[in-house]
């Protein structure tokens, strides 16, 4: 069976919620859960409503994702 | 999301994945000895895990993602990913039939396409350059080499021909887990990606179309057609990077003695 890859799209965070996960609304108008990568946990990047991502999503499951990027 | 990072094998645990891939020829073949027109996709994926249970093993999709069946059956324009159900398989008809096996704690995953009784000439070529650029694959599946390189013969040799290469779905490590690091794309640049090195256990599929490389997902949430609604093949081998040459883990020779026993299906050389 062949893998579906993971997903990246660009969003804006909408709300900081508990443990490192935020409210990220796509730029398709979508609005998923996303947390944050472990790269970027490691490295101690803040993240900020408002913040532009990018998140990755798995297609299997279209309401959770990971925030891998962010944006300057 | 596949997260982690490459697992590398012990020679043991690649043996154990040779038994599974091993295991999904012989279903493959056993799947393909009763294939004609007439039976549906859902007998077909029956006899499958059948097949599968007799062996001791379980089927590998089953479960996964929750999917519900043994076996991927692809017809025609549908490209991987279809769900057996009850589809008759008609005279003309391309079928491509993925299978994975999962036996004493490894996976193995094959797929191979048959053309049932009088399909095109174009067709046929179809399947002889899909099977050819998995090949051209597993040749550049060398130790020291790169993910890119794998991917970039495929491509080039795909597109060469004037076919489409499918981006949307990717080959994958393989051994525990059905889909484990690194992602196998079937284009890409030489050079490029992961290393490959000894005690990889990777599978390679190109998902070759006729026409362009686009595709549609269906409402299922799992088949995916071309868009343009032209055939399309796929094949499919589990190999084993070692130092020099890849070792095939999966087998077609069984599959394709059943297909020369069977009147129905035409031989692809």
């Amino acid at each position: 069976m062949s893998k579906q890859p993971a997903i990246e799209q660009d969003g804006t965070i909408t709300e900081a919620l508990s443990n490192a996960t935020f409210r990220v609304e796509l730029e398709n108008g979508h609005e998923i859960i996303a947390h944050i990568s472990g790269k970027m946990r490691m490295n101690y990047i803040k993240i900020l409503p408002g913040d532009k991502v990018k998140v990755e999503m798995s297609p299997y499951d279209l309401t959770k994702g990971r925030i891998t990027y962010r944006y300057k | 999301m596949s997260t982690g990072s490459i697992v590398y094998k012990s020679d043991s645990e690649i043996e154990n994945i040779r038994v599974s891939s091993l295991l999904v020829g012989k279903t493959l073949a056993e799947v393909a000895s009763h294939l004609k027109p007439g039976i549906t996709t859902g007998e077909l994926d029956e006899i499958a895990e059948t097949f599968i249970k007799k062996h001791g093993a379980e089927p590998s999709f089953k479960g996964y993602h929750g999917y519900k069946n043994s076996l991927c059956i692809s017809v025609n324009e549908e490209i991987v990913h279809g769900i057996p159900g009850k589809r008759i398989i008609k005279d003309g008809d391309v079928v491509s039939i993925d299978c994975g096996v999962y036996l004493n704690g490894y996976h193995g995953d094959s797929a191979y396409t048959f053309p049932i009784g009088n399909v095109s000439e174009d067709v046929i070529n179809l399947l002889k350059a899909t099977k050819e650029s998995l090949l051209f694959g597993i040749e550049k599946a060398v130790g020291g080499n790169r993910v890119g390189d794998i991917s970039s013969a495929v491509q080039e040799f795909a597109e060469s021909r004037g076919y489409g290469v499918v981006r949307e779905l990717v080959g994958h490590g393989i051994g525990k887990k059905l889909h484990e690091k690194p992602e196998v794309p079937n284009y890409g640049k030489r050079g490029s990606g992961a290393q490959l090195k000894k005690g990889m256990a990777i599978a390679i599929e190109p998902m070759i179309n006729m026409g362009s490389r686009h595709v549609r997902q269906m409402e299922d949430g799992w088949t995916i057609i071309t868009q343009d609604r032209k055939p399309s093949a796929h094949f499919e081998h589990t190999i084993a990077i070692t130092e020099g040459k890849a070792e095939i883990l999966s087998s077609f020779s069984e599959i394709e003695i059943a297909i020369s026993k069977n009147q129905y299906i035409t031989q692809i050389i």
